[in-house]
């Protein structure tokens, strides 16, 4: 998939994204890191389709994904809160009527560890397992194309190290290619097999990293570090204004 | 110290102002055609109970029917707007006039359109009771969350399974906040409307009893039905509190 000179303006005239390009390697697991602000969800509803670019284009190589080929996990879970968890893992394959769409549902909840809670309503869960459910239901439809916008940045430290995790067993067992925005260093250093650099206003496209190898999955020991330390000296050397949260 | 539940201390204040009202009138002998006290009230209500629960029952059919009504023209109205940008245009601002038109107003010309008296007030009641749960509905189609709504073109909805699966369930629990004030209003409406027609007969409501009881200068009379009308708003606010407690159990 290629990106090439992807620009978004909004209506109200600010200027999200300038002039993105950007390969993406089948099977990349790659790690759009920056600041809040800095245009990287933006750049993911681009890329699903859900919003047009104002100028540029994203061409596919062969066909482009059909419908269920993406799978989206937001920041949030965004489950139905009137649904079942399986219910709502069910839903993608539910709207286009496709075959088995329990029994595939079923083995989805299964793959996150979630076998047990079939019928369990959202609220009744925590959310840890709503982000579970919410990234079965992405995979349930055995997606090409994996993207998640910040999901683990509401949980906690030990929850988000588990699903981190699984996240990458479970891509790597669908052989999918992944999209993965963060603002988190330490989780650009652990997931990513490439690492883009963005920084914010207009969004751009700073600098592009290696990640790690796919053999090398630790949180710990002199590579990691290597790594974090790398991109802490990119993301000083974006001179990002004192003020950006604001 | 002695706890008391919430409900005992309520019914236990109502209690304690019937009983001083009742010690009120009868040390001070008031009059009881200006205030009759609850006793005087409670046997004003026995000696014409069928008479009044027939009232009360008439009152109540125009006020569900009106509320039936409303619901189903509030949803439908509702689902269009959500549908389309031309109905939102076309509709809206005939439901605002609606709802700022005082309908004591308009109600002597549905009179005059609407020969039979029953559904007159229905169609009074209606216009009444319509807006909160036509507006809420509508407020609830519009609130679905943006990333469900992606998450259901991404994976290729057609517009109706969009609405049916998604921006309805979605707006049940507006739905049913709005039906809980039409509720309450579907009744005043149906107050309204039988004060204006001022219907008499069997099939005549409490509206029509108190006006009547009013002419006579049975103030009692007045007090029982207005205590009954009182409790048929109470009861329907408890029902459709309790409606929505239960199936929002299962949707929020």
């Amino acid at each position: 998939m290629r990106l090439t000179g992807v620009c978004k303006q909004f209506p109200g005239g600010t200027l999200a994204l300038d002039d993105i390009s950007l390969t993406i390697e089948d099977r990349d697991f790659l790690v759009l890191l920056g600041p809040s602000g800095c245009g990287k969800s933006t750049l993911l509803r681009l890329i699903a389709g859900l919003e047009p670019p104002t100028s540029g284009s994203i061409d596919w190589t062969g066909r482009p994904p059909a419908p269920g080929e993406i799978g989206y996990v937001f920041q949030d879970a965004t489950l139905m809160p009137w649904a079942t968890a399986l219910q709502n893992v069910a839903l993608p394959l539910r709207l286009r009527a496709a075959p088995d769409a329990e029994a595939r549902a079923r083995a989805a909840l299964a793959q996150v560890g979630l076998a047990d809670f079939a019928h369990a309503r959202p609220k009744t869960l925590s959310g840890g397992m709503r982000m579970r459910v919410s990234i079965a239901r992405a995979l349930v439809s055995r997606p090409r194309l994996l993207l998640m916008d910040e999901p683990f940045a509401a949980l906690d430290e030990f929850t988000r190290h588990r699903l981190q995790d699984e996240c990458l067993s479970l891509a790597a067992s669908l052989g999918c290619t992944t999209i993965f925005v963060t603002h988190s260093l330490y989780e650009a250093a652990y997931l990513a097999s490439r690492v883009v650099l963005m920084s914010p206003r207009p969004g751009r496209i700073a600098r592009e990293l290696p990640g790690a190898a796919p053999t090398d999955r630790t949180r710990t020991g002199a590579e990691f570090n290597a790594r974090v330390a790398v991109l802490s000296e990119a993301v000083q050397a974006l001179h990002l204004p004192s003020d950006v949260s604001s | 110290m002695i706890r008391l539940h919430p409900t005992a201390l309520s019914l236990l204040s109502f209690a304690a102002a019937l009983v001083l009202w009742q010690a009120i009138v009868t040390v001070g002998h008031v009059a009881p055609y200006l205030v009759p006290g609850p006793l005087a009230i409670f046997l004003a209500f026995w000696s014409d109970a069928p008479g009044l629960l027939r009232a009360l029952l008439a009152t109540l059919s125009v006020t569900f029917a009106a509320l039936t009504t409303a619901m189903i023209l509030g949803v439908l109205l509702a689902a269009a707007m959500s549908a389309s940008r031309w109905a939102r245009a076309a509709i809206e601002p005939w439901a605002v006039i609606l709802q700022v038109t005082p309908v004591v107003a308009v109600a002597p010309l549905i009179i005059v359109w609407i020969g039979d008296p029953f559904s007159a007030m229905v169609v009074c009641a209606t216009v009444v009771a319509f807006f909160p749960v036509f507006s809420n509905t509508a407020a609830g189609l519009a609130a679905t969350p943006q990333d469900l709504l992606d998450l259901f073109r991404l994976n290729g909805a057609t517009s109706r399974q969009e609405v049916v699966l998604l921006r309805l369930p979605a707006a049940i629990p507006y739905f049913l906040a709005g039906l809980r004030v039409s509720g309450g209003l579907a009744l005043v409406g149906a107050v309204v409307a039988e004060f204006v027609t001022g219907a008499g007969g069997v099939a005549s409501g409490l509206a029509f009893r108190i006006l009547e009881s009013g002419y006579r200068l049975q103030t009692a009379r007045m007090f029982a039905a207005l205590a009954l009308l009182s409790a048929a708003g109470l009861a329907i606010n408890a029902a459709l509190g309790l409606l929505s407690r239960r199936v929002l159990g299962r949707f929020a």
